[in-house]
């Protein structure tokens, strides 16, 4: 089920490229040794390389190419053995090089490929074309003076990933997913926090529309620095629908930069002659080609953890899960570790189902990850443990976990507090059953009389004698026994 | 390749130089001489010849990732024309 919209007289295709730029997460910055921790005080964290004062030459941080090639094998893409650091020139005030050391020609990773897994169940294969290394700028900030600019130099000569991918997608919804899964291959590679608030995860989105059925692409526009998942899906949003009006007037898009407006929800056209560049991109010559070697490659190949998809595939093969709950578990690393700590003692389908419709929902209310849960994975393990035992039925166990995260008890002590441990001792049942059909000399009557609906009735007694706490499942069959 | 006037108009707003209207066309003349010299080199057939970027067989230095440097932002600020509280301040630059 293609998305697409619809015009007057077609379908619209929408087609989407995302150029990714994620930061490393190192304790110093790619060029120099200067620290790259978010917050710093104005200017605290900058080397005299990261403020271009003239004799200062770059050195590269060894970890930043090892964390480059680490994300690469994690995309399954291609590492070039020898790739070169280049000048990208352009003036601008955070940028006081004159020019950001960035690879052009020969990027450190090459192509490369991004499972999604949509909801309806299929699963889509985007292309990745490549992944090179270079600076961050500077910031600017323009709101703290009516006619000046302030510079901070903290982010500048910080190492990130520019992660470009093929133009692959067909939805803002599918922009969105891969978004989500490159930041969960980064958090399990350890290579970038995904961080958007504090800018370490950004993308730049290209969009083009063409007729549905058409395998040509029409012209582009680049919305720059986008930097939330959500802001993204309605940049794609607005700038096809854009482009579809536009050519459905008989007008024509043209090739242009724009920004995301997120009060709005808009994209705008930035002037022209910002970025009207041209980058003369030349290989710096204060950086020898950096090599790698393949056992350097195959070490860090090595020591790769086990990533989102294989995590996802052995959960359906050892656990026996459906694709999307499989993939609801594994998208963070710490959700799927207290999935396993339960699922290892406990009825696996029954502990993804507590932690996917109850763990999360309070979570979500309460604004808190799994690590911060008010509800440990073995405290919840010892309360599916009671459901499995038949201690408490399903329905109390909803009313245990609701009480767990008022109290913070525990599951065992509030079933004895409350007295809601389920009776399943025949004998006891028994007693009930007989004291309620000697009670009810009518009913019975009734029931001997053929009227089988008034079994349930009984049943209902039985219950309420005994507060819901009864295993209805041995009433009945107790019951029948009786009747009959 | 030689340079005409508007390519010397184009480099010099590249690299943010101010070229006197007068001073054009004899930079036009000395900048197609230079790459007239240079492009001498066409005449040498290196099909075969590897493409070399250093002579002494040297690898790309590389530092461990350990915080050595920063903490300075007065130094980093000493000849900036203009700054407020740590920051470099230019005249105001937005959309």
């Amino acid at each position: 089920m293609a998305y697409t919209i619809q015009g007057k007289t077609q379908e619209w295709e929408v087609v989407v490229g995302l150029e990714v730029h994620a930061q490393v997460t190192s304790k110093a910055k790619l060029f120099s040794g200067a620290s790259a921790a978010y917050g710093g005080a104005p200017n605290s964290q900058v080397s005299l390389v990261d403020a271009a004062m003239p004799g200062v030459l770059p050195v590269i941080n060894s970890y930043c190419i090892e964390q480059a090639v680490r994300t690469g094998l994690g995309l399954r893409a291609k590492i070039n053995e020898d790739s070169v650091f280049e000048r990208k020139n352009y003036f601008y005030p955070d940028l006081p090089q004159g020019y950001q050391i960035s690879q052009y020609q020969k990027p450190i990773v090459g192509e490369g490929v991004v499972m999604l897994d949509m909801e309806d169940g299929t699963r889509r294969e985007i292309g990745i074309e490549r992944l090179h290394m270079e600076q961050d700028a500077g910031k600017s900030m323009h709101d703290q003076a009516p006619s000046s600019s302030y510079i901070d130099l903290n982010r500048s000569g910080i190492c990130l990933m520019e992660i470009v991918s093929k133009p692959d997608m067909r939805s803002s919804g599918e922009a969105g997913a891969f978004l989500r899964k490159l930041r969960s291959i980064m958090r399990y590679l350890g290579t970038c926090d995904g961080n958007m608030e504090e800018g370490s995860m950004r993308a730049d989105v290209n969009v083009s529309v063409r007729p549905l059925g058409s395998s040509r692409y029409l012209t582009r526009t680049e919305t720059k620095n986008v930097n939330s998942v959500r802001f993204v899906m309605q940049a794609i949003e607005f700038e096809s629908n854009r482009q579809t009006v536009a050519y459905e007037n008989g007008d024509s898009v043209i090739q242009e930069t724009r920004l995301f407006d997120s009060q709005c929800s808009e994209t705008r056209a930035m002037r022209a002659k910002e970025f009207a560049h041209d980058y003369r991109y030349f290989p710096d010559p204060d950086l020898l080609p950096l090599k790698l070697s393949s056992s350097f490659i195959q070490k860090i190949q090595d020591g790769l953890p086990e990533l989102p998809d294989e995590k996802r595939d052995r959960f359906m093969e050892d656990y026996e899960l459906k694709a999307y709950d499989a993939g609801i578990l594994v998208a963070d690393q710490e959700v799927a570790n207290y999935f396993e700590d339960i699922a290892i003692d406990h009825d696996p389908k029954l502990s993804a189902n507590w932690i996917i419709t109850n763990l999360f929902s309070v979570l979500k209310k309460l604004g808190c990850n799994i690590v911060e849960s008010p509800i440990s994975a073995s405290d919840l393990g010892e309360l599916i443990g009671l459901v499995e035992d038949n201690t408490i039925s399903g329905r109390t166990a909803k009313e245990v976990f609701d009480t767990m995260i008022d109290t913070g008890k525990s599951a065992s002590d509030i079933v004895d507090e409350k007295g809601l441990k389920q009776i399943s001792d025949i004998s006891q049942i028994d007693t009930i059953i007989k004291q309620v059909l000697t009670d009810n000399p009518k009913q019975l009557a009734q029931v001997k009389a053929g009227n089988a609906k008034v079994i349930g009735w009984f049943v209902g007694q039985v219950m309420k004698a005994t507060k819901g706490k009864a295993n209805p499942e041995i009433v009945n069959k107790l019951l029948r026994e009786k009747i009959k | 390749m030689s340079f005409d006037r508007k390519v010397v108009y184009n480099v010099a707003n590249l690299a943010r130089i101010r070229v006197a209207e007068e001073n054009i066309d004899n930079l036009a003349t000395e900048l197609s001489a230079i790459i007239k010299w240079v492009e001498q080199l066409n005449e040498v057939d290196t099909y075969t010849v590897q493409a070399m970027n250093n002579v002494t067989n040297s690898t790309l230095p590389q530092r461990n990732d350990s915080v050595l440097d920063g903490g300075y932002p007065k130094d980093v600020l000493a000849n900036a024309p203009e700054s407020v509280d740590d920051y470099f301040t230019v005249p105001k630059v937005v959309e």
